[in-house]
C-alpha cells in the first residue's frame, strides 16, 4: 500500500530577517523539497505614483529618493534626466561629470550592501561588518556633499542642489586606494570560500531567454551570460566617454547563471566603477551647478520614458505631461518589481533553504517593489 | 534597426484596420495607437516575425485620461462619466535595438483589454498592478488579482482622479 | 551608575533596592526583534554595524517575537501591514517596549497628506514609549533614543503595573 502524503505549506511570512524588508513567501514544499513560490507584495505601498501627481516637478525629487532607498542617486538621477528631456535643456558639463562620480560612488555603496546581506542570510557574518565599515568612507563623502547620509535630494533638474566640497577630490582619491585592497580582502574571505561556493554554485540557474522573456535587468541578467548594460546600449549622460568593461556570468565554479554568478558580477562591477571614477575626478571642468536650473518648470504636453541603470537593474520613469506645473503621470519602471517575477522560475526542485539563497541574489529592495 | 514610420506602415499592411494612428506631435517619441482587443496577436507577431525581434517588454502603464464628463455625486465629490482609460506599452528588441511604443485606449465604464501574458510574461504583474490600481479588467490573465492594496480593499481603484479616500479600514482612522 | 557605587566594602556583598536592581538588568540588556520596514532599517543596520555599535549597549537582534523585549519600528507603517504589526507586539512578553523611529512611524512622514495606504504613526494600534525624529535620524539619533528608553526603564517600579 502506498503512503499517502500532502504537500505542506509554508509562510515565510512579511516579518523575516532575511527577506530584505516585508516581503511574504507563501511555499508549498514536499517534505523539504520546493513545489512552488509565490510572493505576495504590497506591505510597503506608499502611494508614491498619487503623490507624483499631487507636487510641482522638483517637489517629486524627494520623494523618488525613497523608492530604492539603497541608490537614492541614481533614482534622482532617472528622474531628472527624464524631465530634462521634456523640456529640451542642456546641462553644464561640470554637472554631468559630478552627476557620474555621484552615481557610480553610489553603484559601489549598493553593491556593498548586497553582498553583505547575502553572505549574512548564508550565514557568514564576518563580511557584513567588514564592508559596512567601508560603506561609511562613501556614506561621509556624501554627508561632506550634501548633508545627508542616505537620502539626498541632490541632483535637481538642471543642476545640483550644492557644488563638492574643495577636499572632495582629495578624499575621493583617498578612497579609491583604500578600496582596492578592500576587494581582494572580499575574495579571500567569502567569493573563493568553500561553504559559499557549495551553497551558491549551481542553484537557481536561469537561462537567457527565460531572463529576457521575463524582463530581467541588471546583474540578474548579466549573470546569465548576456552583456546587456543601460550605459552601453542607450547612452545617457556622457557615459560614451569612459571606458569600461561589462562584466558576465561565466560559470567559472558552477553552471552559467546561479546565484555565485549573479554575485560575481556584483563583485566585478564595484571594481570598474572604481576605474571609471578614476577617469572622471580628475579632469572636472569648472562652472557653476546653478546656472542651468529653469525658474518656472513647466514642460510642453508630451510623454517620454527614459531610463538609466541602477544597481539592481534598468530604472525606468514614465512621465506624461498636460503643460501644468503638476505632472499628469508618473510610472516608475522598477527594476526589482520585474526581477522578483523570476522567483517562482528558479525555486522549483530546490531545498528550503536555497530559497534564502536566491532571493539574496536577486537583491531586491521592497521600497521600490511597492513604490 | 528601423525607425517609427516604417514600423507604422509594416503594421498597417499586416494588420490593417487594427492600427489606429501614429501620432507624431509628441516631442520625445512617437506613439502607434491599437485596438484594445487585437494587441495580443499584435505582440505575438512583433515577437516572432524576424524582422522585428521584439523579444522585451519595458513597461506597461495604466493611465486614467480624465477626459470624460465631471459631475457632482450627492457627497459633492467630482465624479468623471464617460472618457477613457489607456495602457502604453514600451517595446525594444536586444538584438535588432530598436524602440517601439504602443498604446491602447479603452472606454472608461468597464475597461477590457485583451493581456500579453503569452507573449511576454513581464506583463504578468504589470497587467494585476493596472487592474488594482485603475480597474482595467485583462481578458485571458490567469491570475488577476490585487496585488499592492490588501485584497479585501473596497473602496475602488486609487490611481483613477475621482478616487475618494475610505474613513476606517478594519478599525484604523485612514486620513492625517 | 548608582549601583556600582555602594562599595564591595563587607567583602562581594551589595546592597540595593530590589526595583533599582530589576530596573539596572533590564536596561543592560535590551534584546530587540529584527524588524526592519523600510529605508530607517538601514540606518538600524548602520547602527549595529560596528562603526556606531549597537551591541556595547546590550542590544542583540532577536528573530522571533516571544524572545524579544523592545521593537525598534523602523520604516512607513501600512495599513496591510500594520494588522500584522499588531499581532507581532500581542505575541511579545512583559515588559515591552516600543521605539517609533523616523517620522513615518511617527506621524506618517512625507506621505502623511495623500498617502491612502499608509498609517499615520503607528501610535493608532500600539502604545510607543520613545520617538526618534528625522527622516532618517542619524545612528547618533537612533542611540539617544535607546539612551532616553533606559532612562525610563531606571525610573519604572515593581509596584505600580506597567502597561
Amino acid at each position: 500500500m502506498a503512503l499517502k502524503t500532502e504537500t505542506m505549506v509554508l509562510n515565510m511570512g512579511p516579518q523575516h530577517p532575511s527577506t530584505h524588508g516585508v516581503l511574504r513567501l507563501e511555499l508549498e514544499a514536499e517534505g523539504e523539497l520546493i513545489l512552488s513560490v509565490k510572493p505576495h507584495i504590497g506591505y510597503l505601498h506608499r502611494c508614491f505614483e498619487k503623490h507624483a501627481e499631487a507636487m510641482t516637478y522638483p517637489q517629486v525629487i524627494p520623494y523618488t529618493d525613497r523608492l530604492d532607498y539603497l541608490a537614492a542617486m541614481g533614482n534622482n538621477f532617472g528622474y531628472v534626466i527624464a524631465v530634462e528631456k521634456l523640456l529640451g535643456i542642456q546641462i553644464p558639463e561640470r554637472v554631468e561629470y559630478i552627476r557620474v562620480i555621484m552615481a557610480e560612488l553610489q553603484r559601489i555603496a549598493s553593491h556593498l550592501v548586497a553582498i553583505a546581506t547575502n553572505g549574512a542570510d548564508i550565514g557568514a557574518l564576518t563580511p557584513f561588518l567588514y564592508l559596512f565599515r567601508d560603506r561609511e568612507y562613501i556614506l561621509s563623502l556624501f554627508e561632506m556633499t550634501c548633508g545627508a547620509r542616505m537620502l539626498y535630494n541632490y541632483m535637481w533638474i538642471g543642476g545640483l542642489s550644492h557644488d563638492i566640497h574643495p577636499d572632495f577630490v582629495r578624499k575621493t582619491k583617498e578612497f579609491i586606494n583604500h578600496f582596492r585592497p578592500t576587494v581582494v580582502e572580499l575574495n579571500n574571505l567569502l567569493t573563493f570560500n568553500k561553504i559559499f561556493i557549495e551553497r551558491t554554485a549551481g542553484i537557481g540557474i536561469l537561462p537567457i531567454d527565460t531572463a529576457i522573456n521575463f524582463g530581467a535587468t541588471g546583474p540578474v541578467l548579466r549573470g546569465s551570460g548576456l552583456a546587456f548594460d543601460v550605459r552601453r546600449e542607450d547612452p545617457y549622460s556622457i557615459y560614451n566617454r569612459f571606458e569600461f568593461e561589462i562584466p558576465t556570468g561565466k560559470g567559472l565554479v558552477g553552471t552559467v547563471g546561479d546565484c555565485w554568478d549573479r554575485y560575481y558580477v556584483r563583485v566585478l562591477e564595484m571594481e570598474q566603477s572604481v576605474r571609471i571614477i578614476e577617469q572622471a575626478i580628475d579632469n572636472i571642468p569648472e562652472g557653476d551647478v546653478h546656472s542651468a536650473i529653469p525658474k518656472r518648470i513647466k514642460p510642453p504636453k508630451g510623454t517620454v520614458y527614459a531610463r538609466v541603470e541602477n544597481p539592481r537593474g534598468e530604472l525606468g520613469y514614465f512621465i506624461i505631461s498636460d503643460g501644468n506645473l503638476n505632472p499628469f503621470r508618473v510610472k516608475v519602471r522598477a527594476p526589482s518589481f520585474v526581477n522578483l517575477e523570476v522567483m517562482g522560475e528558479l525555486c522549483k526542485g530546490h531545498l528550503v533553504a536555497d530559497v534564502i539563497a536566491i532571493l539574496g541574489s536577486l537583491d531586491i529592495v521592497l521600497g521600490e517593489i511597492d513604490r | 534597426m528601423k525607425n517609427p514610420e516604417e514600423i507604422f506602415e509594416l503594421l498597417k499592411n499586416e494588420f490593417g484596420e487594427a492600427i489606429l494612428s501614429l501620432d507624431k506631435e509628441t516631442p520625445t517619441e512617437p506613439i502607434i495607437s491599437i485596438n484594445s482587443l487585437q494587441i495580443h496577436k499584435i505582440g505575438a507577431f512583433l515577437r516572432d516575425s524576424d524582422e522585428f525581434k521584439v523579444d522585451s517588454l519595458m513597461v506597461l502603464s495604466g493611465v486614467d485620461d480624465a477626459n470624460g464628463t465631471k459631475i457632482k455625486d450627492e457627497d459633492g465629490v467630482d465624479v468623471i462619466n464617460g472618457g477613457t482609460l489607456s495602457v502604453y506599452y514600451h517595446l525594444h528588441s536586444t538584438s535588432l535595438k530598436h524602440k517601439i511604443t504602443l498604446k491602447v485606449s479603452t472606454q472608461r465604464e468597464d475597461p477590457k483589454v485583451e493581456s500579453v501574458y503569452n507573449v511576454w510574461r513581464t506583463s504578468d504583474w504589470h497587467e494585476r498592478e493596472a487592474f488594482d490600481m485603475f480597474g482595467i479588467i485583462f481578458l485571458n490573465h490567469p491570475d488577476l488579482r490585487r496585488i499592492l492594496m490588501p485584497y479585501d480593499w473596497e473602496a475602488g481603484y486609487p490611481l483613477r482622479k475621482d478616487y475618494k479616500n475610505p474613513e476606517f479600514y478594519q478599525g484604523m482612522k485612514v486620513p492625517y | 551608575m548608582g549601583l556600582l557605587d555602594k562599595e564591595f566594602s563587607d567583602g562581594n556583598i551589595v546592597i540595593a533596592k530590589v526595583d533599582d536592581l530589576m530596573n539596572w538588568a533590564r536596561l543592560s540588556s535590551i534584546w530587540q526583534l529584527g524588524f526592519g520596514l523600510a529605508c530607517c532599517a538601514i540606518e538600524m543596520m548602520a547602527t549595529s554595524a560596528s562603526h556606531y555599535d549597537f551591541d556595547r549597549f546590550g542590544v542583540i537582534p532577536r528573530n522571533t517575537p516571544r524572545q524579544a523585549d523592545a521593537i525598534i519600528i523602523s520604516g512607513t507603517v501600512t495599513l496591510k501591514m500594520a494588522t500584522r504589526i499588531k499581532r507581532l507586539y500581542e505575541q511579545m512578553p512583559d515588559p515591552k517596549y516600543i521605539i517609533s523611529m523616523g517620522s513615518c512611524a511617527n506621524c506618517g512622514g512625507p506621505y502623511w497628506e495623500h498617502g491612502y495606504h499608509v498609517l499615520k504613526g503607528i501610535d493608532r494600534v500600539i502604545p510607543v514609549d520613545v520617538y526618534v525624529p528625522g527622516c532618517p535620524p542619524r545612528p547618533e539619533a537612533l542611540l539617544e533614543g535607546l539612551l532616553k528608553l533606559q532612562e525610563k526603564i531606571r525610573n519604572e517600579s515593581l509596584r505600580k503595573k506597567i502597561a
